[in-house]
């Protein structure tokens, strides 16, 4: 049980790591451009909250088999597949909660308008200065936010973990998967422990960002 | 067309921005404030965001002796020695006081004219200094919205109407800084305001911008009514008149 807990928890914190980092660039981009057609990539990175988990990993599991274009080329790297690996599935969660990354960060990043960065720029900070000494610390309560709701959320997947993950106790084996094999297997007293544990972090995690987003209004008023 | 590289600060942008159309000519003198006076929607702000390089129009622009922009090259804001005060304060909000003063101060080249004691002292900044932004009066924000562009050692400082977001009481309250700024000040500075009052004050020079162009003439009575304004603006419009070779009558 606790290594199905330890895999749970190292796959929900290395997806919000990476996703977070991945999320900053595009997030920037879609607050700061014009251009009407942003919105087609803003879909793109949207589209996994509404497609099912099956959809998702069905496409995933495509594309990361060995005979996938993207996994063609990383043959020459020694790397064969990525289906059932602790890999596949980090890669997997990462577009799985893409939106929730992407979209908080993005707000924050709009609320902020262009006068800081002008600001800086006047202040003879370089764009890239300016970004990491100004947007990001006034951007620090999406990216809380964004950190709570990824974590969170990937603790909560099922379906795209159990396509893509095969479910191998010490690998790809995660909470939510284990228990709906206790309860297949009609294990409930195991089922229930692991079960009011995922509740009661999941309430926890959401008192959280209520809290953040008190704060924020606060320090808006 | 290519501008003369000459002492003072001397520009022309020709251009359109959103729909605005934008055709200025200007020079200012190598020190004391230029006031910007004109209708609201004249092109004041435009004009200002062009010489600090956030608006880019075709023109060109020099200040002393550095080109800033012209046909062949634009610098870019953060490359340019320009303070600029903001209507609104525009303070960073994740910084204190000193950390807003400080910002532009450690990201200029090493010789420092304006000195972080001196410029605290001119403004009265001391008291405010361990202070997070979000709690400052108007007035306050505004002073250190200043101080901060001084602190970023400008050859040239900007100011697009940094009081008409203040009410009577702070306006008050920050206009014998800027008259000490107006006295210490040793590089040129354009002043944006259509209060009369103000621009007496603590102009040297008026420029005035109709529809996107500088124009010589107001094209409006330039009378002022003394009623409603405070003592300090009446002195101040009296020091202009008499400046400008007015006596008074009997």
């Amino acid at each position: 049980m606790g290594e199905v807990v330890w895999t749970t928890l190292r796959l929900a914190g290395l997806t919000t790591a990476l996703l977070l980092i991945l999320a900053t660039p595009i997030a920037w981009w879609l607050a700061r451009r014009r251009a009407w057609w942003k919105e087609i990539v803003a879909a793109v990175t949207t589209l996994p909250i509404i497609l099912p988990p099956s959809v998702l990993g069905f496409y995933l599991l495509i594309a990361i088999a060995p005979q996938s274009p993207l996994m063609t080329a990383l043959h020459p790297f020694g790397v064969r597949t990525l289906a059932f690996t602790f890999q596949g599935l980090v890669i997997g969660s990462m577009v799985y909660s893409l939106p929730f990354a992407v979209q908080p960060i993005r707000n924050a990043f709009e609320a902020m308008g262009p006068r800081p960065m002008e600001v800086a720029a006047t202040l003879r900070a370089t764009p890239l200065d300016a970004f990491f000494t100004v947007a990001l610390p006034l951007a620090r309560r999406g990216f809380l936010t964004a950190a709570i709701l990824v974590f969170a959320h990937t603790i909560g997947e099922f379906g795209v973990v159990l396509m893509i993950g095969g479910s191998i106790p010490g690998k790809t084996e995660v909470i939510s998967v284990r228990i709906y094999q206790l309860v297949e297997s009609l294990q409930y007293g195991e089922a229930h422990k692991l079960a009011a544990g995922v509740a009661a972090f999941s309430f926890l995690a959401l008192l959280g960002l209520l809290l953040v987003d008190r704060r924020t209004d606060e320090a808006v008023r | 067309m290519s501008v003369s590289v000459t002492a003072g600060v001397g520009g022309q942008f020709c251009g359109t921005i959103g729909g605005f159309a934008l055709d200025a000519e200007f020079s200012l003198a190598p020190s004391g404030v230029t006031a910007l006076s004109g209708p609201s929607g004249s092109g004041k702000t435009t004009l200002l965001r062009c010489i600090a390089g956030l608006t880019r129009l075709p023109g060109s622009l020099h200040v002393g002796d550095e080109v800033w922009q012209d046909p062949a090259r634009f610098l870019a804001p953060h490359r340019r020695a320009v303070g600029v005060v903001f209507q609104e304060a525009s303070l960073l909000a994740h910084l204190s006081v000193r950390g807003n003063l400080t910002y532009g101060a450690r990201r200029t080249p090493a010789r420092a004219e304006v000195g972080f004691d001196d410029t605290v002292d001119l403004l009265g900044l001391a008291p405010l200094l361990t202070r997070s932004v979000a709690n400052l009066s108007g007035g306050e924000r505004q002073r250190v919205a200043l101080g901060r562009a001084l602190l970023s050692q400008p050859r040239l400082l900007l100011m697009d109407e940094p009081l008409s977001s203040l009410d009577a009481g702070a306006k008050a309250e920050i206009l014998p800084y800027l008259d000490r700024l107006h006295r210490a000040l040793a590089i040129p500075a354009l002043y944006i305001s259509h209060d009369a009052g103000e621009i007496a004050r603590l102009a040297d020079h008026v420029l005035y911008m109709r529809e996107g162009r500088i124009v010589a003439d107001p094209g409006e009575p330039r009378t002022v009514t003394l009623e409603g304004l405070d003592a300090a603006s009446r002195d101040g419009l009296a020091l202009a008149a008499l400046r400008a070779g007015l006596r008074p009558l009997a």
